[in-house]
């Protein structure tokens, strides 16, 4: 599966230039974002963060199709989705940073950043964790009569949890509008997907959805356009009330399973991967095409990188959370 | 007054508050139309139709987390676990998600969400169906915790849960579902951390919950006879706690005994030993008796089931021991 992938077939003429210049800009923004996170999470910040660098083409390719109202649910490896369905880069930065600023008032750092108000229903820390919160979001837009859509975004580690099949059960026996997407990423921490998945459908994850009654299908997941595609038909089969969708994108973690891990991977196989960059694939296509010229490339990434950086510099200057304040928010009333 | 079953009181409860809130609903399995395990949801799915009484999977785990994202996105749920040995299926949607979703995301969500749950043995059930969990949620920072005695008071607290912003664990007790209490007509609410005096008394100071509450008036009716004057305090909520009124009672009586259902080991009886121990000892004329299940599983026959949980004869021997 997807071992030629720089180079998508989809024709790109099908797009428009907004689109595809805002997918392209949300793309680079989660990269930035994430290669000056490694560093600093090494240097002036505490705790762990996962990296989503290489799997950009799904968060954006997914999230290009939902409205603001729409849900996602998300997952440790969570600042890609984050920066995806609209998140503030500084809130970001200042919850990485334990900030006051940050979007959890610096309480609960990479692996929960979320904002309810764009439909982030939690970055979750518990492998699956967040699959069933998404069916229950759906379930409830159903209850309350609106057409929006939910999303769930999980690798593939945790589509082996009992709570998958549970939660993708429940959403097919409710014919409720979510989107399962699993991001195929070859490594579950330290353990490879060969591992724990069986031959006979390593390379076709998403016939598990047969299982359930509902579509499933395998896409390659550093395709921008492919992604694209398939999040829309999944997406509006979700809105339309035809039920739950499966997406399998394949995909790499192209860094460690946190920042600053160790590495038990061999170097030919990241490099592969790195070839197959999901961002150098788009650039490509839209250099090939006369979308983009090489100088607005670079004004982009001149905007993005500026971006990025006035986010780190709010987040610096947030102050510190009074240490009481960690008896905050533990009820909402009490007693 | 009427008086009328535990199951009905607990019926009426989520009937009043489904009628008032068209986003309320009910889920969990056997609730639709077979009407519950233990007969409380009867009627409800006629009443208010499958997406309201929503018969599950059997899913535990899946479907707390689903009421929780439902509940984060404007929906207010109360699922049914019907024997609370079911629970550890459902821990990590209870202790990591409900628990911690107004926390960790700093006020940003709330989970109104109401676990009904049934515990407790003297039913012959054996090791997997007769458990008293409550001790596991007491000790998770996120959790309210509501253990009822009494038809009445399990009416007023529910309403409370339904209506209460954060995750409520309430639990009921298998045993007492058939048992009547006297319960109004008129809407009531009982606040969250309000202790009830059951039986107010002199001597020693019986802090008892759900089924415990009943066996300890017994035994304090008993020992009436022999002027010996027992107060039976029932706290109805673990969290929050109303500690004011317990110690309150203890400071009178100058003797206290714990009693619950769960295993004495590690139980919340601990935790209010050192409350009294803290906080009233210079008013204490005997050391703190806990009774509680002896620390084994809860064996099927007869005999062997009743040699592991409280009975009167226990509670008895304890409160007789404050007092020699």
């Amino acid at each position: 599966m997807a071992t030629e992938q720089v180079k998508s077939q989809i024709p790109i003429k099908d797009f428009d230039k907004i689109t595809l210049l805002k997918m392209y800009e949300g793309m680079l923004k989660i990269r930035m974002f994430e290669e000056r996170e490694k560093d600093l999470i090494q240097t002036e910040q505490e705790g762990f963060a996962h990296s989503y660098v290489g799997e950009e083409a799904i968060a954006i390719g997914v999230c290009a199709n939902l409205r603001e109202d729409d849900y996602i649910s998300s997952t440790h490896r969570g600042h890609g989705h984050m920066i995806a369905k609209g998140g503030d880069l500084g809130k970001m930065y200042s919850e990485l940073y334990g900030r006051e600023d940050g979007y959890c008032h610096g309480k609960s750092g990479s692996l929960h950043i979320a904002d309810f108000d764009l439909g982030v229903l939690g970055a979750n820390g518990i492998v699956s964790g967040g699959i069933p919160i998404a069916v229950g979001a759906a379930y409830s837009a159903q209850l309350r009569g609106t057409d929006q859509v939910s999303v769930a975004f999980f690798g593939e580690g945790a589509m082996n949890q009992g709570l998958f099949h549970e939660a993708a059960n429940m959403a097919s026996v409710f014919q409720v509008p979510v989107v399962f997407v699993v991001e195929v990423n070859h490594w579950q921490c330290g353990v490879r997907y060969e591992t724990v998945y069986h031959p006979s459908v390593i390379n076709n994850i998403a016939i598990r959805a047969q299982s359930y009654g509902f579509p499933g299908e395998n896409i390659k997941g550093n395709d921008l356009l492919a992604v694209y595609n398939a999040a829309k038909k999944a997406i509006e089969h979700a809105r339309s009330g035809k039920g739950p969708y499966l997406l399998a994108c394949y995909t790499y973690r192209v860094e460690t399973h946190f920042m600053g891990d160790i590495d038990i991977r061999p170097k030919e196989e990241v490099d592969e991967w790195k070839k197959k960059d999901p961002i150098t694939g788009i650039e490509y296509r839209m250099l090939e095409e006369g979308i983009l010229s090489g100088s607005d490339i670079e004004d982009i990434k001149d905007k993005v990188s500026q971006e990025v950086e006035s986010a780190i510099d709010f987040a610096r200057k947030s102050p510190k959370p009074k240490p009481e304040s960690a008896l905050d928010h533990v009820y909402v009333k009490f007693p | 007054m009427r008086n009328i079953e535990l199951r009905e009181a607990i019926r009426e409860a989520m009937q009043e508050e489904m009628r008032k809130d068209p986003l309320l609903f009910y889920m969990g399995y056997d609730i639709g139309e077979y009407g519950g395990e233990f007969r409380v949801s009867k009627g409800m799915f006629e009443e208010f139709g499958k997406r309201r009484v929503q018969d599950t999977p059997i899913n535990e785990n899946g479907e707390i987390g689903l009421a929780v994202g439902a509940a984060i996105t404007g929906c207010k749920v109360i699922v049914e676990i019907p024997f609370m040995d079911f629970i550890p299926m459902a821990m990590d949607a209870i202790v990591n998600q409900a628990a911690k979703f107004n926390y960790t995301f700093a006020g940003q969500k709330s989970v109104p969400i109401v676990i009904r749950t049934a515990m407790g043995g003297y039913i012959r059930a054996a090791e997997q169906h007769s458990q008293c969990f409550e001790n596991w949620f007491v000790h998770v920072p996120g959790l309210k915790v509501i253990i009822p005695s009494t038809g009445y008071d399990a009416k007023g607290l529910l309403k409370t849960a339904i209506l209460d912003p954060d995750p409520v664990i309430f639990i009921e007790h298998k045993f007492m579902y058939p048992m009547k209490s006297d319960v109004p007509e008129e809407e009531y609410f009982i606040p969250f951390g309000s202790a009830d005096i059951k039986k107010e008394g002199t001597d020693v100071t019986v802090i008892a919950t759900s089924y415990m509450v009943h066996l300890s008036l017994n035994v304090a009716a008993k020992l009436e006879k022999e002027g010996i004057s027992v107060e039976v305090v029932d706290p109805r909520s673990l969290v929050p706690l109303d500690e004011e009124k317990i110690l309150e009672s203890v400071k009178k009586t100058n003797r206290a005994v714990i009693v619950h259902e769960a295993h004495e080991r590690g139980g919340w009886g601990g935790e209010m030993a050192a409350i009294i121990a803290d906080k009233a000892f210079s008013y204490l004329d005997a050391p703190i008796k806990r009774v509680g299940a002896k620390n084994a599983p809860i064996p099927f026959p007869k005999e062997l089931e009743e040699f592991i949980l409280p009975s009167e004869a226990s509670i008895e021997a304890s409160i007789r021991a404050t007092l020699s």
